[in-house]
């Protein structure tokens, strides 16, 4: 595997399959873990934080974590490609970083189903990503990896606090359980703030695509559990499986309903719209190209376009991301040649399709 | 002032839908109050082992059933950061304080003695931890065992204890992981006075010790 071959597709979690995948884009799960013996990563000197590499390369390249994984050594990759595994959801920005100096990295599953980032805020944070509503199956995979780890490594770990965190915020059982959800209708309804509110009453955390602090553009939401301790693993998940993400699908696909009932004009009116731009236009920036795919997935979910595939909306979601664009058109570009670059990117993947 | 409300939500939290909110031309539902004839601006719906109870009440009538809306949770980060900065106030003004004082002022003076404190395993001080909100080890756990408790409380909805996965390995075995720390601990004071001899046996020693489970 390679990191060249990223760009002929979209990753995981976009692939558009999975059960509920008209709104729930992907399902991840985070677990973050120290190696005991040494201090976390942001009091560890350079000779301790190489060693953390060592020992984790050694346990997961050389001793075959899995049958095929790519180990990316972040201080010698270049910026675009560091971006590129931000975009794709494999790093984390702050692990994509700027200093050169910090030995880090992270190891990829071959089909991007799973990346564990070495030498971040913890020693290992490792995540499995599923398109769909999967959670349960996330969670078997990223236990399992976490027990080959953990038959090997020793965790930093106590019987009163669990799994040792440098943040206290992730402390116990170091959980994340994020799933990312499409909400166009709630949010074109006008009802998205109760969703907000109401996950917040709930002590969970609502983001948006690039995680911690990001808007969320293109009507994609990132919702995920805050709290780690005093809950096991099984609880949060199923919190999330049978209550909070049914919860919301089903308000999601209530408003949708509504929107096609009580303003269907109004509703075409907005996906023709996104349609037409994105056919036409000489000149896009992201986030305008989000939140018109964002309608246009919309208008393919619900039936009113039919000449477009939700595999070519997924598509473009990643691949008109600045990374992605230029790593495809195999050159480097300022914003202004970006604009153009990724309109004619999106003309010609959609002309095809006749209104 | 219309208020509008669409479907239903979960067992344990209800979507109310009283400020409002929403903008004018969204209405999916319009109702009178269940108890009067006025204009219902308090909607719920909450699913209590699978039955859906339904309320739409007036101002009033909401009012005298105790529904308000919740204030917003602030998220996890700021609850951190606002708490650290509770705890710790300004070192220069408790400096002054009389040690004497009780109730809530003498915990913030020992707070204060407690920022002066590091972890005697990595030297993090409780000053430089609110600073950042990063511990630097395992060992600050037990160091700031006591101010770490109210705040784990606060952030992880009243859990102070761990429940779930537990390592099969020695991992468990804290008395371990601190005999580890310390074997890394003259690893390293070997490596900067450049004894690589007693360096490379510590090595082997720590290996060794990795590799004996339980
Ligand atoms: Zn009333
Ligand atoms: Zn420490």
């Amino acid at each position: 595997m390679n990191i060249n071959k990223m760009t002929d597709h979209a990753g995981e979690w976009l692939r558009g399959s999975g059960p509920h995948h008209d709104i729930v884009i992907s399902s991840r799960i985070r677990l973050a873990r120290n190696i005991a013996g040494f201090p976390f990563v942001n009091r560890a000197n350079v000779r301790q934080q190489h060693e953390v590499l060592a020992l984790c390369h050694e346990h997961i390249v050389e001793q075959k974590l899995d049958d095929d994984v790519l180990w990316i050594d972040l201080r010698d990759s270049p910026q675009l490609d560091r971006e590129l595994l931000v975009e794709r959801h494999l790093i984390s920005k702050q692990h994509a970083g700027s200093n050169n100096e910090l030995p880090r990295a992270v190891a990829v599953g071959v089909d991007e189903t799973f990346a564990i980032m070495i030498n971040e805020e913890d020693h290992l944070r490792m995540q499995v990503l599923r398109s769909g509503l999967q959670l349960t199956e996330a969670f078997s995979h990223i236990n399992h990896l976490d027990d080959v780890l953990e038959s090997k490594l020793n965790y930093a770990y106590s019987q009163r606090f669990g799994y040792l965190t440098a943040c206290p915020t992730n402390v116990g059982t170091g959980i994340r359980v994020s799933v990312m959800l499409h909400l166009p209708a709630l949010k074109l309804t006008g009802e998205i703030e109760k969703v907000r509110r109401a996950a917040r009453d709930m002590h969970l955390a609502v983001r948006g695509l690039f995680g911690e602090g990001s808007e969320a553009i293109g009507d994609l939401y990132q919702i995920s559990n805050q709290s780690t301790l005093g809950k096991s693993e099984m609880e949060i998940l199923a919190d999330f499986e049978t209550t909070v993400v049914p919860q919301i699908i089903a308000y999601e696909k209530q408003a949708r309903q509504a929107l096609l009932q009580q303003r269907p004009e109004q509703l075409d009116d907005k996906i023709y719209r996104a349609l037409a731009i994105l056919k036409h236009a000489r000149m896009m920036g992201t986030e305008e190209v989000l939140q018109l795919l964002s309608h246009l997935r919309l208008g393919v979910n619900l039936g009113r376009i039919n000449k477009i595939d939700m595999k070519t909306v997924n598509d473009l979601f990643l691949l008109t991301q600045p990374a992605h664009l230029q790593r495809i058109t195999g050159r480097s570009m300022d914003p202004v040649e970006r604009r153009a670059e990724r309109a004619a990117m999106i003309r010609a993947r959609l002309k095809g399709c006749e209104l | 002032m219309d208020s509008y409300c669409v479907g239903s939500w979960s067992g344990r939290l209800t979507i109310q839908c009283g400020d409002g909110g929403a903008e004018k031309g969204t209405a999916l539902v319009k109702r009178k109050c269940d108890k009067c004839d006025k204009a219902a601006t308090h909607h719920s719906v909450e699913i209590i082992n699978g039955e859906k109870i339904e309320k739409h009440l007036c101002d009033q009538h909401a009012a005298e059933e105790g529904i308000s809306i919740k204030t917003v949770q602030a998220p996890i980060n700021e609850l951190l950061s606002n708490f650290v900065k509770l705890q710790g106030g300004q070192p220069e003004e408790v400096d002054q304080g009389d040690e004497s004082v009780t109730g809530p002022t003498a915990d913030a003076s020992e707070m204060e003695v407690k920022a002066g404190f590091a972890c005697p395993e990595c030297g993090l001080t409780f000053a430089q931890f609110r600073e950042k909100s990063l511990l630097g080890c395992p060992e600050c756990y037990k160091a700031f065992e006591r101010q770490l408790c109210s705040l784990l409380e606060r952030a992880h909805e009243g859990g102070v204890h761990h429940i779930g996965k537990v390592p099969v390995r020695a991992g468990a075995d804290e008395n371990r992981q601190s005999q580890l720390m310390r074997m890394r601990k003259r690893l390293d004071e070997a490596v900067n006075s450049e004894d690589y001899e007693l360096a490379a046996r510590l090595r082997d020693d720590i290996r060794t010790f990795e590799e004996s489970a339980e």
